[in-house]
């Protein structure tokens, strides 16, 4: 499950804030907190959270996705960024694209259904060397409740940012066009559900922001950086649409999206997501790709990605 | 509870002889009706193949009724939906049988988007005679019949025909999951993700909206419905199940959309074994009302549930189905397994309880002894007329002789739908595309 080489690691002493005593199950692999992460835990929920945005993008494209199964999918999305939220992972993730996204930085793909165990990660991991027989997430998760915070706004954006790795499929890669810019955190949202002023604002607030210590390690992050990971952002509330093509299509029932609003950030596409989880990024797609001018080579590859997923 | 094997593959396909799954000839789903002389299944390829129990000869007296292929006809079509660029599968979701009132037999089958109503019937006389028509068919020169005659009816071959007497479509929007007849055999439920229609047998233009769980702003939407029926007895009650693990009671008499349910069952979460999948695992595939109409059964992805109608906070029992995959939800998450939906069923008497499993095995619990065991349905490991073995699946440590590690399951081999006879222990049990039917065994 985890890629090949290289492990992440969490800044688990930097981010403690002392153990929270109640949760009393440690994961056997880290001596950290239980509160906070423990390296495995949070490599696992993280690609968790990789495996179940590609799921939700993975559409078939003649017949209408399984909404149940999509909904199930989504909540647990949710469910993991509300986590990272309160861990307050989920700052330092999207600081750490922030901070990637210099030019002497580069991103690597996200394996995260093709993720060949790697014997010795996996041994650190605990677990045997069988691709994909991951044993469960439950195993380092300690028996924390997630409180729902009334204004928690679930926004996750898509900054993966990758070449597509041999073993995807070519047309479920999803994180690529949405890759560059935007970072968000929550607590310096307005609110005002508008997507493109927010990823200029964002890109660079994020490069400014953030505490030293976080910035140092995840300097350290990112050259050891053969590995990234995906934040996907669900935007609440939706943004209003184009009220011309809501007029078009407001006897067409929104039901299912599907790629192509995704990728080619139109709406103007009949086929429509259950609840939209992509329609913000598609007016994304524009704005994100000129906020970044500085990662050329990026950039290139995105197109290649693009070209390659669109021309199917 | 010993079984004999009376196993046969019912292969749909077109080359009898090779022993491939055409994705069409998958099954999806299986029915006895309401006496048990038929079995209905229904297929991927929109096919409805019906078998009918032989009568019990008195020369083999220790033979008893095989079933044999009675009807076989295309229930629906592949479609393709304009507006939306999209396929409509004709795989059959669900067939449901009504009870028979005359000769004929007729059944609802339903897939994604439409429901139909089948008469089955059997014809075994032709008219002879016609004065206006030759035998062949061809019409005949008024001007050269000289006298009339009576049509004779003669015995013919029997022929079954299967007509669509009842179209009902255009009424959901979202994927139709399940189709219940109302005792009052006048009207039948159809219950797609969000909505649950209610309808006439009679009439096929208008149905009626009885529950909607839409959120205005999709993007709201956390929960959808999984499957419906109604009450075996009350023709005004009926019980939806959610993707959240929950039980919604209806009352039908309380007002036109039934949002309001008088009944809510959920058991609460147990906080020890909290994981990302838990709302997953949750999320209940199949409800059924037990034959006297007093419990409820619930199939979640690990476990089947009985709940008192009367209690509503917590199952009267709870059954581990394989519980040796909760190590592996992950794995399953990853593979899509998790999201498999398998069905559960009531024997006659409400006293064992039947839900398949993976590596094509499927377990029985019996409520009253408190027993359980595991059977397989596989030609390789039962001869037809042998009696069943148990199965087991070991957990860890040392595997002995005859035991499946949970390693070597084989996940693609998912027994989703299972039947019961109403009557007697004769169970009918789908794998993928063969079908196997089980009877119990005659001292």
């Amino acid at each position: 499950m985890f890629p090949k080489g290289t492990k992440r690691k969490f800044s688990d002493s930097g981010e403690e804030a002392g153990s929270n005593g109640d949760q009393g199950q440690a994961a056997s692999t880290s001596v950290a907190a239980p509160r906070t992460l423990t390296s495995s835990y949070s490599l696992q929920r993280q690609s968790l959270l990789d495996m179940s945005l590609i799921k939700l993008q993975l559409c078939h494209m003649l017949v209408e996705p399984n909404l149940c199964r999509s909904v199930l999918i989504a909540n647990t999305v949710r469910q993991i960024q509300e986590e990272m939220t309160q861990d307050g992972t989920w700052q330092i993730m999207t600081q750490a694209l922030a901070a990637a996204q210099c030019p002497s930085d580069r991103l690597v793909a996200t394996e995260v259904l093709c993720r060949q165990t790697d014997p010795a990660t996996a041994a650190q991991a605990g677990q045997s060397p069988k691709p994909f027989s991951v044993v469960g997430l439950e195993e380092g998760y300690h028996s924390e409740e997630v409180v729902m915070e009334g204004e928690v706004e679930t926004e996750v954006t898509m900054s993966t940012l990758s070449p597509v790795s041999q073993q995807m499929p070519s047309a479920s890669y999803l994180a690529g066009p949405f890759g560059m810019g935007p970072c968000w955190e929550e607590e310096d949202e307005d609110g005002d559900g508008e997507d493109e002023d927010d990823d200029e604002e964002d890109s660079e607030e994020c490069v400014s922001e953030g505490e030293e210590g976080d910035r140092d390690h995840l300097r350290a992050d990112s050259r050891t950086g053969e590995q990234v990971f995906g934040t996907f952002e669900i935007k609440h509330p939706v943004p209003p649409a184009d009220p011309a093509l809501e007029e078009l299509f407001s006897d067409v029932d929104p039901s299912y999206y599907d790629l192509d609003t995704v990728l080619t950030g139109m709406q103007s596409s009949p086929k429509m997501g259950p609840y939209d989880l992509l329609e913000s990024l598609s007016s994304h797609g524009p704005t994100t790709l000129s906020s970044s001018s500085t990662c050329r080579s990026d950039l290139n590859e995105l197109d290649h990605i693009m070209e390659i997923i669109v021309g199917s | 509870m010993e079984e004999e094997s009376d196993s046969r593959k019912i292969n749909n396909s077109f080359l009898r002889d090779h022993n491939y799954a055409t994705e069409a000839d998958i099954i999806s789903t299986v029915e006895f009706n309401s006496s048990g002389e038929l079995l209905a299944t229904g297929d991927k390829g929109g096919r409805v193949v019906v078998f009918q129990r032989e009568q019990e000869s008195k020369s083999q007296p220790n033979r008893r009724g095989e079933y044999n292929v009675y009807s076989t006809f295309q229930s629906h079509e592949p479609e393709f939906d304009y507006l939306k660029s999209l396929e409509i599968e004709e795989k059959i979701n669900k067939i449901k049988w009504l009870p028979q009132q005359n000769a004929a037999y007729f059944l609802l089958s339903t897939n994604d988007k439409t429901v139909k109503l089948w008469k089955i019937s059997e014809r075994d006389k032709r008219p002879e005679g016609y004065n206006l028509k030759d035998e062949d068919g061809r019409i005949r020169d008024p001007s050269t019949i000289t006298s009339l005659r009576v049509p004779v009816l003669q015995p013919m071959d029997l022929m079954v025909e299967a007509t669509a007497r009842r179209v009902f479509s255009n009424a959901h929007t979202y994927h139709i999951n399940s189709i219940s007849v109302n005792s009052d055999l006048q009207t039948f439920i159809s219950t797609d993700d969000l909505r649950v229609n209610l309808w006439n047998l009679e009439i096929t233009d208008r149905s009626f909206n009885i529950v909607d769980i839409k959120p205005s702003n999709m993007e709201e939407l956390t929960e959808v419905i999984t499957s419906a029926e109604f009450h075996p007895r009350q023709c005004h009650t009926f019980a939806y199940s959610s993707s959240k693990g929950s039980i919604r009671l209806c009352d039908m008499r309380q007002a036109a959309l039934c949002d309001r349910h008088c009944k809510y069952f959920e058991e609460p979460e147990d906080p020890s074994t909290r994981s990302f999948f838990s709302e997953i695992i949750s999320s209940i595939s199949d409800v059924k009302f037990s034959h006297n109409g007093r419990y409820l059964m619930t199939r979640d992805y690990l476990t089947v549930k009985v709940w008192d109608l009367q209690m509503e906070n917590k199952p009267l029992e709870t059954y581990q189905v394989h519980d040796y995959l909760r190590g592996k939800l992950c794995s399953l998450y990853e593979n899509d397994c998790i999201f498999d939906k398998f069905e559960c069923v009531w024997n006659g008497s409400d006293s064992v309880i039947m839900t398949g499993s993976y590596n094509n095995f499927f377990r029985m619990f019996d409520r009253n002894t408190k027993r359980d065991v595991t059977l397989e349905a596989s030609r390789e490991n039962s001869k037809p007329r042998a009696i069943l073995k148990p199965r087991k699946v070991c957990v860890g440590g040392k595997r002995r002789k005859d035991e499946i590690s949970v390693d070597s399951l084989d996940f693609s081999k998912k027994i989703l739908h299972t039947t019961w006879h109403p009557h007697e222990n004769i169970i009918a049990v789908a794998a993928t595309n063969n079908l196997y039917i089980f009877q119990d065994k005659v001292n």
